[in-house]
């Protein structure tokens, strides 16, 4: 059914589903099992989904309360330790463990602290768009007609600037760019794509005789709208929203580094890389770590994305 | 394998070096399908044979593994999560399941083509009908373009879509869901193949549309010689076309009968029960008789019979002991060919 | 037909109603639903119309089931949708006792549909599946709260299950649990649950295998008798339509072909169409299909965005002539049966209607 993020492993012909579907829960003698418990059953499975919530649990904890890791200051440069940069495998958790950067700040401490810039960039931007693009998407596909035509081409409007480089132009417009002004960069560029996912899985659940049938029975809008469709359009809105956090912290990341983002003193991984390309070759390790934090985290999203996708769509079972 | 320039004549009967047996034989098929939630036993044992110019009626309802069985010997199967962890099915004595991929390949198409429920799932969307017709041609006998072209409307010709020449270069969606099953009918006759296998293939046509096909799926049958396997789960259509019926349940043949005998004289309950259900058009009836229960769990098959929860004659002994196929005779011993039930009471049921 | 609706006692006398049956409890007239076909993004223009529904007329009586058959795309499910009111009809009336349902909006509309529910075809779209049982029974008691207070409701629920023949204690479990027919166990339910006077079917067991459309079928008998319901039951399956109608009409494009009583219409046919469709039902007896009447119709059923001119069969009828072609053929009892004593004098839409056994015939 709502199966809108799912089109390329869509059986492409009758060839390939059986006729007895192996998957066909018939009747069980256990209790109730609605179609999220199930997909919870399935995840609590998954190996990618517990190794994504255990990085993501992680990352939040970091973002939240950063002193519990470590106890140095990302800003407090002592220049006596200008770019020394051995890991000091001895001393996991110590300003020193991974080095320092050019103006002597330790390289653990600044990457810790600008866990909770990347990460509250994501959630941020990635709450505002669905709750934004959701709205759109529901009014746009449900009532149709003159209203679907209008936010569909506005839509359309937004959808086809680029993102980066429209959000570029966006940050152009403020002097002082804190955490919020990129997102809202981010999130102004960003909530099309919620938009299209939503629209489109609202035009097939409206048309699904369950809906019809609560109207027959004299459903109102709020009621079929709150109880039918949004419950039954949530699960590829979850999934397109989860996979684009990941796409969010990176465009942050990006942008930062290109200078049109956050910027010193705000720490943020964005920063850091930006600085540790200019002394690649003499201290790789500043733009190592901040480089493997962005990855860890933007993939660790991304896999949650997939494993959620696959426990709410019965289909790849 | 004859060569596709014999369509103009009569073809010659198949000729066949050296296997004397059924076209296609399956073995004590099993198939099963490994879930979450458990093993599905799709597929249970089951035995049928086709000859050349035969049909073979498979009849069952959904879940009864009549469609699994067609796709294991399609080679079809999606394999994980579908397993087949024993049996044969030997085409001219051959067993395909031992066969190499390749080999596979070669007979598939070539020598056993199939119809599907859906034709416009089945033919893409892209390509013109012409084309994809022609494609058979160019593929496996290297034709020209023109020539496969003129291929593609001999067979739209012989499949009676009208106006074939005009019609060669449309696409699939402007076709009709009749012609479309013309269309996919002619694929399959392409290559001349030996045995067709047609999975419900008037389920989704209407009444009046659903005759012209079947029709025509005979005719040509007969002109090829060819063996047919037609699944269906409507007992209406199987007695308009088929020679035998094998009737399926829970992934077992519980009966196997020639086709008037069958609906003469059915020789399994659940045979019997789906007959009492259906509706007279011919004559306005009191209640229908309805077969109790619901239709079997594969995850878990009941032990036994399989049928057994919902049969009206069950004992103990059909709880604990699975029936098997065995030959069914007249009251006094004498033979009744082809003949076969899976019920420890079928002398009650046909008899009685 | 237009001007029947206007004059009750026309209607009568036209319709030839038996007076025995009582008063209709629904009457339809000349209803219409066209589909206007458009081009344009965002200024659309109309550039024509498909004819779903062209002018059908018809009456239910209380307590009957009016079959209502016809192949894919001849509108028969349209026609649910605009008695459901789920569609707005273009022209044409639906009374509900003397009132015009098709007008109506808001509460009256509400009220209504107290009274008119519905049975849909797929029994696996349509049920929410992210609600239980529970809940999508009990959601008619939250739109219609008068009709169940709210500490009764479970209470209420339960006993639907039970009325249906599913075990009350399942109420808590979500519809993919359950099988196809009990699913569509629970979808009568639902149907049931406002204890209407109609319920309109859309080939409620056309999904259904077999053995479990029996048992189906055989609930909703026990069901109208019960609770004295009159059913509008839409299907292709011709066989099903029999064994449970009263009536019958026959839809072709938009249009009804023929209406009777099921044994006028199945045992003494005057429309070729519904000739044509009897002889083409596959029957599963294969010593009967010998002695049986076979036409077997060429081409397809034309676009009903484009119907032909005249009878709308016309293209694929045997005995079309000329005036067929520029003569629509009105649903009245022709002319040669008319005031005589057979059953073959019942409404037909045909220029030629003769009497045809293709059932029985030997």
């Amino acid at each position: 059914m709502p199966d809108v993020t799912k089109t390329a492993t869509a059986a492409p012909d009758a060839v390939a589903t059986p006729s007895v579907d192996p998957s066909a829960p018939v009747e069980k003698p256990e209790k109730a099992r609605s179609l999220w418990g199930d997909a919870w059953a399935d995840l609590r499975r998954n190996p990618y989904f517990i190794v994504s919530t255990v990085l993501i649990a992680l990352l939040l904890l970091i973002s939240a309360w950063p002193t519990l890791f470590t106890s140095a200051s990302p800003t407090a440069g002592d220049l006596v330790n200008h770019f020394l940069g051995k890991p000091e495998l001895s001393k996991v958790g110590s300003p020193e463990w991974l080095g320092y950067d050019q103006q002597g700040r330790s390289v653990y401490a600044r990457l810790i602290h600008g866990t909770s810039a990347s990460v509250t960039v994501g959630i941020a931007v990635t709450a505002i768009v669905t709750v934004v693009g959701g709205i759109m998407g529901m009014i746009s596909g449900y009532f149709g007609g003159m209203i679907d035509a209008v936010l569909s081409r506005i839509t359309d409007v937004f959808f086809g600037i680029p993102f980066l480089l429209g959000a570029m132009v966006v940050l152009q417009a403020f002097v002082e760019r804190t955490v919020w002004v990129v997102v809202f960069a981010l999130a102004f560029l960003g909530w099309t794509q919620i938009t299209r996912v939503m629209r489109g899985a609202v035009i097939t659940i409206k048309q699904a005789d369950y809906v019809h049938a609560a109207k027959a029975l004299g459903a109102g809008t709020t009621r079929i709208l709150f109880r039918h469709i949004l419950p039954n359009a949530m699960a590829p809105v979850i999934v397109v929203a989860t996979i684009a956090l990941g796409g969010y912290i990176s465009a942050e990341a990006t942008l930062s580094y290109l200078g049109l983002g956050l910027a010193a003193p705000t720490v943020s991984w964005g920063v850091d890389i930006s600085a540790g390309v200019a002394q690649i070759r003499v201290a790789p390790h500043v733009l190592l770590w901040p480089s493997i934090m962005l990855s860890i985290t933007v993939l660790a999203f991304i896999m949650l994305g997939e494993a959620v996708r696959n426990a709410l769509d019965p289909k790849l079972r | 394998m004859s060569t596709i320039d014999k369509t103009a004549t009569v073809p010659a009967p198949r000729e066949n070096s050296d296997h004397n047996g059924p076209l296609l034989e399956v073995k004590d098929l099993h198939v099963e399908f490994h879930t979450r939630d458990g093993v599905a036993k799709a597929v249970n044992g089951v035995n049928y044979s086709v000859d050349a110019g035969e049909t073979l009626a498979v009849l069952g309802e959904s879940g009864s593994g009549k469609s699994v069985t067609a796709q294991a010997i399609m080679g079809i199967l999606d394999m994980p999560p579908g397993k087949i962890p024993q049996g044969e099915i030997l085409f001219r004595g051959e067993d395909m399941l031992k066969m190499s991929d390749e080999e596979r390949r070669k007979i598939r198409g070539r020598k056993i083509a199939m119809i599907f429920q859906d034709a416009l799932s089945s033919l893409n969307p892209v390509l013109s009908v012409g084309y994809q017709l022609g494609e058979m041609f160019r593929v496996h006998h290297g034709m020209s373009k023109k020539d496969a072209k003129v291929k593609a409307i001999e067979l739209m010709d012989k499949v009676k879509i009208p106006a074939a020449k005009a019609r060669v270069s449309d696409y699939p969606h402007q076709f009709s869901g009749g012609m479309r099953q013309r269309i996919m009918i002619a694929m399959a006759l392409a290559l001349e193949p030996d045995l067709i296998i047609a999975d419900e293939p008037t389920t989704a046509l209407d009444v009046t549309v659903q005759a012209q096909v079947m029709d025509l799926l005979a005719e040509l049958q007969r002109e090829y010689n060819m063996g047919l396997i037609l699944i269906t789960h409507d007992l209406g259509v199987v007695a308009d076309v088929a020679d035998k019926i094998a009737v399926m349940y829970a992934g077992r043949i519980v009966e196997q009968a020639p086709v008037h005998e069958l609906y003469a004289r059915p020789a399994h309950p659940y045979t019997r029960g789906l007959l009492d259900s259906i509706p007279r058009l011919d004559q306005k009836g009191q209640e229908l008789y309805a077969i109790k229960g619901l239709p079997p769990n594969l995850l878990k098959v009941p032990s036994g019979c399989a049928f057994n929860p919902r049969c009206p004659k069950a004992t103990d002994l059909c709880r604990t002991e699975i029936p098997a196929l065995v030959p069914v005779t007249e009251q006094d011993g004498a033979d009744l060919p082809g003949r076969k039930s899976a019920c420890h009471f079928w002398k009650e049921t046909i008899h009685g | 037909m237009a001007d029947l609706s206007k004059n009750d006692e026309a209607v009568a006398a036209a319709l030839d109603v038996p007076v025995q049956r009582g008063e209709p409890i629904l009457q339809v007239r000349n209803l219409q639903k066209h589909f206007p076909l458009t081009q344009g993004i965002l200024f659309k223009k109309q550039v024509g119309a498909v004819k779903a529904v062209d002018g059908v007329s018809f009456d239910l009586y209380q307590g009957e089931t009016l079959g209502i058959v016809g192949e894919s795309g001849c509108g028969k499910s349209t026609v649910a949708k605009l008695l459901m009111n789920l569609e707005r009809a273009t022209a044409g009336e639906v009374f509900y006792k003397g009132q015009d349902i098709t007008k109506l909006s808001g509460r009256a509309l509400k009220a209504v549909r107290r009274n008119i529910q519905m049975v849909f075809q797929d029994p696996y779209t349509s049920l929410n599946p992210r609600m239980t049982v529970g809940d999508i029974i009990g959601e008619t008691f939250d739109i219609h709260p008068e009709v169940a207070p709210k500490g009764d409701r479970r209470r209420k629920v339960q006993e639907l299950l039970d009325v249906v023949g599913l075990n009350p204690e399942y109420i808590n479990r979500y519809p993919h649990q359950f099988s196809g027919g009990q699913r569509q166990r629970i979808g009568i339910a639902r149907g049931l649950a406002l204890n209407p006077e109609i319920i309109i079917c859309d080939e409620p067991v056309s999904a259904l295998d077999v053995s479990v459309q029996a048992q189906v079928i055989n609930l909703m008998e026990k069901l109208q008798d019960e609770f004295n319901l009159s059913y509008i039951f839409i299907a292709h399956d011709l066989s099903i339509v029999r064994h449970i109608s009263d009536r019958v009409g026959v839809m072709y494009l938009g249009k009804l072909a023929e209406i009777g009583t099921d044994e006028e219409i199945y045992e003494h046919p005057t429309h070729p169409y519904t000739q044509a469709l009897l002889s083409a039902v596959p029957v599963p007896d294969p010593t009967a299909r010998a002695n049986r009447d076979r036409i077997i119709l060429t081409g397809d059923v034309p676009s009903p965005a484009n119907p032909p001119s005249g009878c709308r069969f016309r293209t694929r009828c045997w005995k079309a002539q000329d005036k067929c072609s520029t003569e629509q053929p009105v649903l009245a009892i022709p002319e040669r049966f008319r005031g005589q004593d057979t059953l073959a004098a019942h409404e037909s839409a045909c220029h030629f209607a003769e009497e045809r056994d293709v059932v029985h015939a030997g």
